[in-house]
């Protein structure tokens, strides 16, 4: 069955569901990104939220204008223009008052969806045009998604995209540095605008798929988890549209294999499957790849302390200490060195009588900043500057 | 009387034209209290010059609104003699660093492309010059081996050098720095003021934000003592006195003699 669904094979509408959604996810993980690597992901929270009210205010005034209220372009313009509102005033908010901007969104947040929320019952009481449906925006609905559905994603999904590609220079440095980018000419402003009017787009086209209270997921989630396998933001862009995509196609097509599944919610939930398994087993930035390195960095400092104990004849106490030298067969488990533990020791110490001379002297100033205990004083300095600081050991150590 | 007055204007105005970056006049508010005040500033073409001053005496302020990074209450700014926002093509800036996330996903040689996106504009294709002379400005600042690195990999100085590198990579006549040495070990000063040294050899305008009084003398051809409003200017045999010292640190200048650090921002 899943199969099935993954190679477009349950019929029209899964197909066109499928398709949308996956376009759906990979404009948002590319809008997202710059949002997240901006520091202002939760905007998107405050922008989807305050589409509410417009859909509701946009059914009024088509049923008030003679028609049906039903169509799909109405109701996303009116979304997007309380949106722009919405958007509008957390700006002016965060800019003209004391208050921060996670106060702003706040405040927008719950005011303009309590608003939408007022209008939407009022409306279900009016008993005026074919109001059922209009609850899918909250949650999203794809069960009656159409061709020109799809055609809307597919056109927003290409413009997203485009803009992206023209603007990522701007983009990317107003995130990076916003000082710099004022001084050297770009309108921070404008790149925002810019930044927001995408963001818009894929909130307001979103509706329909995943619903106002999920779409948040769609922009913040891709990008998050592309930050987990690259370190150059020209990446995260690229594999926040993968992930996104990904999620969309397969959550999607999964939704589609029983007639109780929500499309939006599934796809929310394989976007943060992707997500939890980046964030464990990425392998830079991964939870595990950071406690392997950890551990292999406690186990080199523990050896180290170990062996200049030993070449100056102090007692180890550690018990960590002790048997990690022990496995490497560097001492005995009585605690006495073995000829290779004593041929390490002595080289460890002669390593930091020669690294405090380093580290006092001013001509090997740029040697000492890579002083860190434990890297070999032979991997900063060449023979030749070796021989000079041995020159300087009055005393030369030798261990008994 | 008159007259006088009207040959005054005019040297002004010649004196204007001739310097590659004149503040006239600037006053920036953060609420009611101004951080610096009908601040004049008259930068000297092919010199060094510093602005020093206490803590919290506008500093940074003035830098940033000269160059257009927040917006004054009054006051104009003219580079050559031409308004600001026609020519920032010619000023290079190194902002302090403490003002960047260095968890950033970029790798040290895309930081250093950044001082070429205006040259590049909005499609413009990176090519094989480009990254020439960005590897090249790297190699000014003895950070040639670090191309690859994330950022954050980077110690501060060499974050602070790799920010100079950008600037440099502009291709400015005026380089403008906040704070360049705070926080920066000794090699990485002693690296960015070779630099900076030869930028004024080859006829370039360097004007920084400096902490350190004692080194004002030996990396500086002129002073602008600031403390809200100019103390004084100009070169520092004349300007970087005792006296002036004194009116613009008031009680803090044996603290800032002591520990510069304390005075930083």
């Amino acid at each position: 069955m899943l199969a099935d669904a993954l190679l477009l094979q349950l019929g029209y509408n899964a197909t066109l569901v499928t398709i949308g959604a996956a376009l759906l996810g990979i404009a948002s993980g590319v809008a997202g990104t710059f949002l997240f690597l901006r520091k202002r992901a939760l905007v998107s929270d405050a922008i989807s939220h305050a589409t509410l009210p417009g859909v509701g205010l946009a059914f009024v005034v088509m049923v008030a204008m003679g028609g049906e209220g039903r169509s799909l372009f109405g109701l996303l313009l009116g979304a997007g223009l309380s949106a722009a509102f919405g958007l509008l005033c957390v700006q002016w908010l965060t800019d003209r008052t004391r208050l921060g901007e996670d106060a702003a969104i706040g405040a927008v947040l719950s005011v303009f969806f309590g608003f939408g929320i007022v209008i939407l019952t009022v409306i279900q009481t009016m008993n005026a045009g074919r109001q059922a449906g209009l609850e899918g925006f909250l949650l999203g609905s794809t069960a009656g998604m159409l061709r020109s559905d799809a055609i809307l994603l597919a056109v927003s999904a290409a413009l997203v995209l485009a803009l992206v590609v023209i603007l990522r220079r701007p983009l990317g440095l107003a995130a990076f540095d916003p000082g710099y980018a004022e001084a050297t000419g770009w309108s921070l402003p404008r790149i925002d605008l810019a930044m927001m009017g995408i963001v818009l787009v894929v909130t307001v086209v979103g509706l329909k798929v995943v619903g106002l209270i999920l779409i948040v997921a769609l922009l913040i989630v891709p990008p998050v988890t592309a930050r987990s396998w690259t370190e150059r933001s020209d990446h995260v862009v690229i594999i926040a549209g993968v992930v996104g995509g990904v999620s969309g196609y397969v959550g999607a097509a999964s939704s589609a294999t029983a007639p109780a599944l929500p499309t939006g919610p599934i796809v929310v939930l394989v976007g943060f499957a992707i997500f939890l398994f980046s964030l464990l087993f990425s392998p830079r930035r991964g939870v595990l790849a950071s406690l392997l390195t950890h551990l292999r960095y406690q186990r080199r400092v523990h050896v180290r302390q170990g062996l200049l104990a030993l070449a100056q004849g102090q007692p180890i106490y550690e018990v960590l200490t002790r048997r990690l030298l022990e496995r490497a067969g560097l001492v005995l488990p009585d605690g006495v060195p073995t000829p290779a533990g004593q041929a390490a020791a002595s080289k460890a110490l002669l390593d930091e009588t020669r690294w405090a001379i380093v580290r006092g002297d001013q001509a090997y100033a740029l040697a000492a900043t890579r002083y860190d205990g434990l890297t070999p004083i032979e991997d900063v300095l060449t023979p030749d500057q070796l021989t000079e600081v041995d020159g300087k050991i009055d005393a030369p150590q030798v261990v008994a | 009387m008159n007259i006088s007055l009207v040959t005054s204007q005019d040297t002004d105005l010649a004196t204007r034209a001739a310097s590659p970056l004149a503040v006239r006049g600037m006053t920036v508010s953060y609420g009611q209290t101004p951080a610096i005040f009908s601040v004049d500033m008259t930068v000297r073409a092919g010199a060094m010059t510093a602005i020093v001053g206490p803590n919290g005496a506008g500093k940074s302020t003035l830098l940033k609104a000269a160059l257009g990074v927040i917006a004054p209450l009054a006051g104009s700014v003219t580079v050559f003699g031409e308004p600001m926002a026609d020519m920032r093509d010619r000023i290079a800036y190194v902002p302090q660093r403490a003002s960047v996330d260095w968890d950033f996903p970029v790798r040290v040689i895309d930081v250093v492309m950044m001082g070429m996106y205006r040259k590049l504009g909005l499609l413009g294709r990176i090519r094989g010059q480009h990254k020439a002379l960005a590897q090249e400005c790297l190699g000014r600042v003895g950070m040639a081996d670090f191309a690859h690195r994330q950022i954050g990999q980077l110690s501060g100085g060499q974050q602070q050098r790799v920010f100079l590198a950008r600037a440099l990579a502009q291709e400015a006549d005026i380089y403008v720095l906040d704070e360049p040495f705070a926080g920066v070990d000794a090699a990485t000063e002693k690296a960015i003021i070779a630099v900076l040294q030869g930028l004024r050899d080859a006829g370039k305008t360097v004007l920084a934000v400096h902490h350190d009084l004692a080194t004002v003398p030996d990396y500086f051809d002129d002073v602008l003592l600031l403390n809200t409003q100019v103390v004084a200017a100009g070169p520092v045999a004349e300007a970087f006195t005792e006296d002036n010292l004194q009116a613009a640190y008031g009680g803090r200048l044996t603290t800032a003699r002591a520990d510069p650090e304390s005075v930083a921002g």
